[in-house]
């Protein structure tokens, strides 16, 4: 039987599917949000079983449903990282919805259906397929944007996601549609062998565009960026932390499966899309940042220039590209489940403080955890010897092998201007004046994972955990 | 004993990371045990690698020695090795920071991490010098501006947020230049290997960047960037802006290390990188360099005269010096490297001794204006003494080690370029004027401030931290084949390597 084959390749969506439905069923049934506390541990702990079995997998590809869906070591690699990812968000966001009346049964839910959607989106290899996955994880973020939904903030976060998401979701369809029309398929490879040597038609160069620019969006990088502030500030800070990672991750790696699945022969054509892209979100997202003083839209200005790091990899156009736009991927994801894990804890007297000023002395009150927090502020400022300069240090690389040094110099200058608001929160926490400091007691889990993502950004330099080798066969994977 | 390097390198870093562990609390006897421990490891560092440079290094051997190798993720790796130039700027590092923890004994605010933070600068500076993969130095060399910057910033004077912010940012955008132009060089030559770049010739063949005609092509660009790094290290006019602010706000220990030991990394990354990698650049590019080394001179030295604050005119006063380094450096003759390495060495001594010598009255009056003080001869005349003999030193009075680097390097840009030679030799007379008016003013004069009239001399702490670097200035000062016979064959090689190097680039280009 086709089927039967077709089925077991995608053996881990299905199994979330199916866990999230009777989940729901569940927690409707049984007690509703008395048995939150059970579903978000279940939850977490079927994500981590589910990166264990793709983890483990026969290497090579696997194709099914005539080729919309491709189980290949690149998808594994990204599902891996967006299952931990989002199985971490999941535990830190408990002791924060308790605190905030929030705890309920649907948010763990939610977030793994979005997850779900995320793994079908690196797993796409038709536009239909794409278009399926990009939507579901949309919808189910919409939804957690606006999670408390008492909040002025948070609703107006929720709604701002879903019409501009709307309405980038509706420019990919264009994008989309032009492809099809223009190719006569919707099946990546297919749309590759109908592109031939003499560049792409008019009707095609359109739809890639427009591809591209609702793509663009999903990263946030510039000049689509413009809900991300927003939408990071009004969110629940743990709905936050979640759109800071695992859905970058898999809306980067879609976008490398794209261009490079798709559009193999029309990469001069892209690779300027892309490049442009890069050095736009580097400078904006280290120069606007300068001004935030509220740490949540710092994190949003981060992560875009984060973002156009990671897409520099992606403009290079080679397998090293590809492979340091993963490895950037997995360093961002753990430097930033790090950072909001402290920052979901920023609170004094019950109230949640978003202030960097209110860091004020904070070595003093708790030198461990400030010291974690500037290890990875430092980390996220690109400084050598921590993890985040070696993310830096594989795209530079890449970018440089791909003659495009203008590119590299234009990200290490941009990194210059950003590592000015990073050293601002160590500025805070170490030189700054004394304020009332923050009572925020941190819960094991919280600690936990501040800790180790310090510790993490501190060892790697050793040898990385040996992440280098998994995306160097990723990226084979995706360009074989 | 094969690790050898590793072994000193991290020697301080574990004794860092024993404090992290095991100190806890904040009172007196936590405070000095932090010290002790401290003290202890860098002694031990000391010993460890005076006894390697004794028994293990051979001075009449050119090459890299002591040499480990262990490979490292990207394809990088990890590789250690000292030769007869850089062993000395180890033993330097090794040899100060004793002095440097001694200078920190006073403080009392946040203690531990004061030397949890000096001893993994140590670790650091001491893999800049030993670095023999170029993606390496360059991580532990960029790394150093983490301890530096905290502790501008948490132990500096009033503006030291302003300072370290200052120091930070400026030294990263020289070094990202230079990161970018490290990729290069790995992507055309294939390997990051120090030993093996050396031997690797990168393209000069004319090309155009932005319309721009670029003499010397590929080597100029890469020297460029490797220059935006270390003139701002070392620093060198008009790119120094950032050292008098960081000196001045830095605690004593602080400046002792920046002034003594960090400034010596771009002196150092010229010896290793620019002027070996790129010969065919450095030739079109030493007079620039050299003019530049002048304006510093002339010009640091006659602002030096005018400051009222007494670390603001060291600094000043350093970099002119550096100037000297770099003349002699891109004189590109023998005496000049001679002199270059020999001037880096005598200034951490020196430079080293004057800021502990501002320390020492710091500590006691807590202001840094010249006009506070005069006539502290009266009341502490071993100090007198002592700061006497370093102004000298660093005037550059024969007998003492200042004298022989810049004696070298003057002889050195006299043989390269008159003109250049004429002016540095007048930066020689502006430093004995801005040096000896100082100790006029501080030291001399009458006794009439009424808080000086019970200021008491030196203990025996500052007499102990004090009277090594007198003893190595002394030293240096009478017999300097101590230092030559060890950089000597290092040295020739560089210089046969270098001009090898251009007279095959100039019989090329005189083919076409």
């Amino acid at each position: 039987m086709m089927i039967g084959t077709d089925l077991n390749t995608v053996l881990p969506e299905l199994i979330l599917a199916i866990y999230a439905m009777a989940a729901l069923m569940f927690a409707v049934y049984f007690g509703k949000d008395k048995r939150a506390n059970t579903v978000f541990w279940v939850t977490a702990i079927v994500m981590v079983v589910l990166a264990v079995i793709t983890a483990i997998a026969p290497a090579g590809a696997r194709t099914a449903f005539n080729g919309a869906f491709i189980d290949d070591g690149f998808a594994r690699y990204a599902k891996v990282l967006m299952l931990l990812a989002s199985a971490s968000i999941i535990l830190l966001s408990k002791e924060y919805l308790q605190k905030n009346d929030l705890l309920k049964f649907e948010y763990p839910i939610l977030i793994a259906l979005a997850t779900l959607g995320m793994m079908m989106m690196v797993s796409a290899g038709d536009l239909m397929s794409l278009y399926m996955g990009l939507e579901l994880q949309s919808l189910a973020l919409y939804v957690v944007a606006a999670f408390r939904r008492d909040s002025l903030r948070s609703t107006e976060a929720g709604l701002k996601y879903f019409v501009l998401g709307a309405l980038s979701s509706g420019i990919l369809l264009y994008g989309a549609s032009l492809i099809y029309g223009f190719s006569g398929t919707t099946v990546f490879t297919d749309i590759a062998s109908t592109i031939t040597g003499d560049g792409l038609g008019l009707g095609m160069i359109f739809g890639l565009v427009f591809l591209c620019a609702g793509l663009a969006f999903k990263v946030s990088a510039v000049p689509f960026h413009m809900w991300t502030p927003d939408v990071y500030e009004g969110s629940p800070t743990p709905v936050t932390a979640f759109f800071a990672t695992a859905p970058k991750v898999a809306a980067a790696c879609l976008f490398a499966r794209v261009l490079h699945d798709a559009f193999p022969e029309a990469q001069a054509d892209w690779t300027q899309i892309i490049a442009l892209l890069s050095v736009l979100s580097m400078f904006l997202g280290a120069i606007a940042a300068i001004g935030q003083t509220n740490i949540k839209r710092l994190m949003a200005y981060s992560s875009i220039a984060h973002m156009g790091f990671a897409l520099m990899g992606l403009a290079a156009g080679t397998e090293s590209g590809v492979q340091a736009l993963l490895i950037y991927m997995a360093i961002y994801v753990v430097m930033n489940i790090g950072t909001f894990a402290f920052i979901l804890n920023m609170e004094r007297d019950g109230h949640a403080i978003t202030d960097i000023t209110s860091l004020g002395q904070y070595s003093r009150v708790e030198p461990a955890r400030a010291a974690a927090l500037a290890i990875l502020m430092f980390s996220l400022a690109g400084i050598p010897p921590l993890v985040g300069f070696f993310g830096k240090f594989y795209v530079l690389k890449a970018a440089i092998d791909a003659d495009m040094a203008w590119l590299a110099i234009a990200g290490v200058l941009a990194s210059v201007i950003g590592a000015f608001y990073y050293l601002r929160i160590i500025y805070y926490m170490y030189f700054g004046d004394e304020v009332d400091p923050l009572t925020g007691k941190m819960p094991a889990l919280h600690y936990i994972a501040l800790m180790g993502a310090a510790a993490v950004m501190l060892f790697g330099v050793i040898n990385m955990f040996g992440i280098e080798g998994y995306a160097a066969i990723a990226a084979e994977a995706l360009l074989k | 004993m094969e690790n050898l390097l590793s072994i000193i390198t991290f020697l301080p870093m574990l004794g860092a990371a024993i404090l992290v562990v095991f100190l806890r609390g904040n009172d007196d006897y936590a405070q000095r045990n932090a010290k002790i421990l401290a003290l202890v490891t860098t002694l031990a560092t000391f010993v460890i690698s005076a006894v390697a440079l004794i028994s293990e290094f051979d001075p009449s051997n050119p090459g890299f020695q002591l040499v480990e190798e262990r490979t490292w993720l990207a394809g990088l790796t990890y590789k250690m090795g000292v030769d007869g130039i850089s062993v000395l700027f180890v033993m330097l590092t090794t040899f100060l920071m004793p002095i440097v923890i001694g200078a920190c004994w006073t403080v009392t605010t946040r203690v531990k991490e004061y030397m949890i933070l000096f001893l993994v600068l140590e670790s650091l500076m001491l893999a800049v010098f030993c670095a023999l993969d170029l993606v390496l130095f360059y991580v532990v060399f960029e790394a150093g501006l983490i301890p530096m910057f905290l502790i501008v910033g948490i132990w500096g004077g009033k503006d030291r947020v302003y300072a370290s912010f200052k120091f930070f940012l400026y030294t990263l955008l020289g070094s990202v230049l230079m990161l970018v132009a490290m990729i290069a060089m790995w992507m055309e030559a294939g390997t990051t290997d120090i030993p093996t770049l050396l031997n690797h010739e990168f393209s000069y063949a004319p090309m155009t960047v932005l319309g721009f005609q670029i003499m010397g092509g590929l080597q100029t660009l890469l020297f460029l960037a490797f220059f935006a790094s270390f003139a701002v290290k070392m620093p060198m006019w008009p790119v120094h802006t950032w050292l008098p602010d960081a000196h001045v706000q830095a605690p004593t220990a602080g400046s002792v290390v920046l002034a003594a030991i960090l400034l010596k990394m771009g002196g150092y990354g010229f010896l290793r990188f620019s002027l070996p990698m790129f010969p065919v650049a450095s030739e079109l590019l030493a007079t620039f360099v050299m003019t530049l080394s002048v304006i510093a001179i002339i010009y640091t030295s006659l602002v030096a005269l005018m400051q009222k604050d007494m670390k603001k005119l060291i600094a000043y006063s350093s970099v002119a010096h550096m100037g000297f380094v770099t003349m002699g450096i891109f004189a590109l003759n023998k005496q000049g490297l001679d002199g270059a390495i020999y001037q880096m060495l005598s200034h951490g001594f020196i430079s080293g001794a004057l800021f502990l010598g501002v320390g020492v009255i710091y500590e006691r009056m807590h202001t840094r204006e010249i006009d506070a003080y005069g006539g502290l001869v009266i009341r502490m005349p071993a100090y007198a003494l002592i700061f006497m003999f370093f102004t000298m030193a660093n005037v550059g009075l024969p007998g003492t080690s200042g004298f022989v680097g810049e004696f070298l390097t003057l002889i050195a840009a006299f043989k390269a370029n008159t003109w250049i030679a004429f002016g540095a030799t007048s930066g020689v007379i502006l430093s004995a004027c801005y040096a000896l008016w100082l100790y006029r003013r501080v030291v001399f004069g009458d006794l009439i401030k009424e808080s000086l009239k019970t200021i008491t001399d030196m203990d025996t702490r500052e007499h102990l931290m004090m009277a090594p670097l007198v003893i190595m200035t002394i030293l240096l000062g009478v017999y300097p084949a101590l230092v030559l016979d060890i950089i000597g064959p290092s040295v020739d090689a560089l210089l046969e390597n270098v001009t090898s190097a251009q007279a095959a680039a100039h019989a090329a280009m005189a083919l076409n």
